[in-house]
């Protein structure tokens, strides 16, 4: 299963005063089993690209292929679509409505029209795989539930419905660094479980860094650039301009570089950083001596 | 799609009626339904129309505008047409079974639709000049009098432009929550009127949730800025009557004399 999107343009209220183009000319391609980051300032389109990817919006030109069925053709029909693509969107836990936490991740696969014992198997494996224990949650409110419990249970309710696509639309917003921490590691569980696409929307450039193989940068309606995350987010002025900037640890190795203080090129992760710059101190240290 | 649902009617201007004191306007528009019913004759209604068509035209809001706003009621005012010229007995025009229509019947008809219309017209001006926020202060001034009896005039308005002010809010709530739903598979539109019924339940727990919520957050925002309703509130906008007001009550007593007269002598 891949993503193809060719030519994609949405624009809101044509032909009244308040007509706006929220994307233009937007293409890309996904490979199958990608991690994908999309970073924009808030307003650039992030999300109306994710609501087209799950057919919740229709382009007003432009296609999108998954797989091989165009969901952008009047004919394909939205059971079909929201089968293969689950979208989670910002702050899923205020979508809980049903009395316990089965019931409410049951919703999904319920409304694919799928048999008791095929829901009920979903629903305890989609639990299981957001890191919760079936046995306790399963018979409670969700209201009952902490913050970073709920966001899981919410994200589980996607995930029962087994799309070949996840898009998770700033998963970690509003949480505390412990459960922001908690909720990413189980993203990168899911995906490594699941083997499909996964399509993360961030403010938090070190959780793109991170996690995606592809990062896809958007700003006013418009694709900057698509890239690895190294591609990427080695493009500083680029960043810069629509208002994004690299991780802090990017930003801090570029510094030290530019100070003659040689490490690689882009650093992505802390660990490295640590590493690479060990390394340096190390071999100055032994220089001196 | 739910975001094109426009809220109040407010139509946005700068006329002399915008600018008008809000109590004014809404002592005015009571006026104008009082004198609607003194009136007993088509030339009253003459009178009245003319004057309702003067605030239109200086109020610039274009009267497509205003008639749009008539559409949902137009059911109540074919039911009235007809209940009316049915049920009146009189001399007979037109018979059918025992469908009748007499001319009693259809001027009283014609009576109550021109009635109806000048009515709503006319209220609907009120809100359509009218800033809601303005419109809540001026009834909390005009209440202001009752609180001596324990009637509590701020706390009145204050929910009204409470729930004004949260009602595009609750919208946009409305709108993600549906789409979250959406996204899980739920269908809105299809299926009998219970199954129908039964699709809203996923919508309507978390808008309720959300509701509560916003309204705790509000409470505490409130009440951080250490605010009490009532009792020796000033306020950012003193409302005082302009040259304009007083020009406005000369005209609404010159028009209520001509009613009156008007209905006396005829």
């Amino acid at each position: 299963m891949s993503i193809q999107v060719t030519n994609l343009t949405h624009i809101y209220e044509p032909g009244l005063p308040t007509e706006s183009v929220a994307l233009a000319d937007v293409s890309f391609s996904i490979e199958d089993g990608q991690m994908v980051g999309i970073i924009g300032h808030t307003g650039s389109g992030k999300s109306t690209l994710l609501q087209h990817l799950n057919g919740l919006l229709k382009p007003t030109s432009g296609r999108i292929f998954i797989g091989d069925i165009d969901i952008t053709s009047p004919e394909v029909s939205m059971v079909e679509i929201r089968k293969r693509i689950g979208l989670v969107f910002q702050y899923p836990e205020y979508q809980l409505f049903e009395e316990t936490v089965a019931k409410d991740v049951a919703f999904g696969p319920k409304n694919l029209g799928l048999d008791e014992e095929e829901i009920q198997r979903r629903v305890e494996s989609a639990i299981k795989l957001v890191g919760l224990s079936y046995e306790q949650v399963a018979e409670k409110s969700p209201f009952e539930l902490s913050g970073g419990q709920k966001r899981r249970v919410a994200i589980a309710g996607v995930i029962a419905m087994e799309p070949e696509v996840l898009i998770l639309d700033e998963p970690t917003a509003g949480l505390d660094p412990k459960a922001h921490k908690d909720v990413l590691k189980m993203i990168e569980e899911v995906h490594r479980a699941t083997g499909n696409i996964t399509i993360l929307v961030s403010h938090n450039m070190a959780d793109i860094a991170y996690l995606s193989d592809q990062v896809i940068v958007i700003d006013s309606g418009k694709l900057v650039t698509m890239g690895t995350p190294r591609q990427v987010f080695s493009q500083r002025e680029k960043l810069e301009a629509v208002g994004l900037s690299a991780p802090p640890i990017t930003q801090l190795t570029e510094e030290l570089r530019s100070r003659g203080i040689v490490v690689s090129e882009t650093i992505l992760s802390v660990d490295t950083a640590a590493e690479e710059i060990a390394a340096w101190l190390k071999k100055n240290l032994e220089d001196k001596t | 799609m739910i975001r094109d649902i426009t809220l109040g009617q407010y139509y946005g201007g700068e006329s002399l009626i915008h600018r008008l004191d809000p109590r004014i306007k809404i002592i005015g528009t009571l006026l104008f339904i009082i004198e609607l019913f003194i009136v007993d004759n088509f030339l009253g209604f003459g009178i009245a129309a003319v004057a309702l068509a003067a605030v239109i035209a200086v109020s610039k809001v274009p009267l497509s505008f205003i008639m749009r706003g008539l559409k949902p009621i137009l059911l109540i005012l074919i039911f009235t047409f007809a209940l009316n010229i049915f049920m009146v007995d009189g001399q007979i025009l037109w018979q059918w079974g025992f469908l009748k229509i007499t001319r009693e019947g259809l001027m009283r008809a014609v009576f109550m639709a021109i009635r109806l219309v000048l009515l709503l017209v006319g209220s609907s001006m009120l809100t359509l000049c009218t800033r809601p926020l303005s419109l809540t202060d001026g009834i909390e001034r005009l209440l202001s009098p009752l609180k001596r009896v324990g009637v509590p005039a701020h706390e009145i308005a204050m929910m009204m432009s409470i729930a004004l002010r949260f009602i595009p809010t609750l919208l946009e709530e409305t709108d993600k929550i549906m789409k979250a739903q959406q996204a899980r598979g739920a269908d809105f539109e299809s299926g009998n009127l219970v199954q129908r019924v039964k699709s809203l339940i996923p919508i309507l727990v978390p808008l309720f949730v959300s509701a509560f919520r916003i309204a705790q957050d509000l409470a505490m925002a409130m009440e951080a800025r250490c605010y009490r309703g009532g009792e020796n509130r000033t306020r950012m906008h003193e409302m005082k009557l302009k040259k304009r007001d007083y020009g406005a009550i000369a005209a609404m007593i010159l028009f209520l004399a001509i009613i009156i007269l008007e209905s006396w002598w005829l």
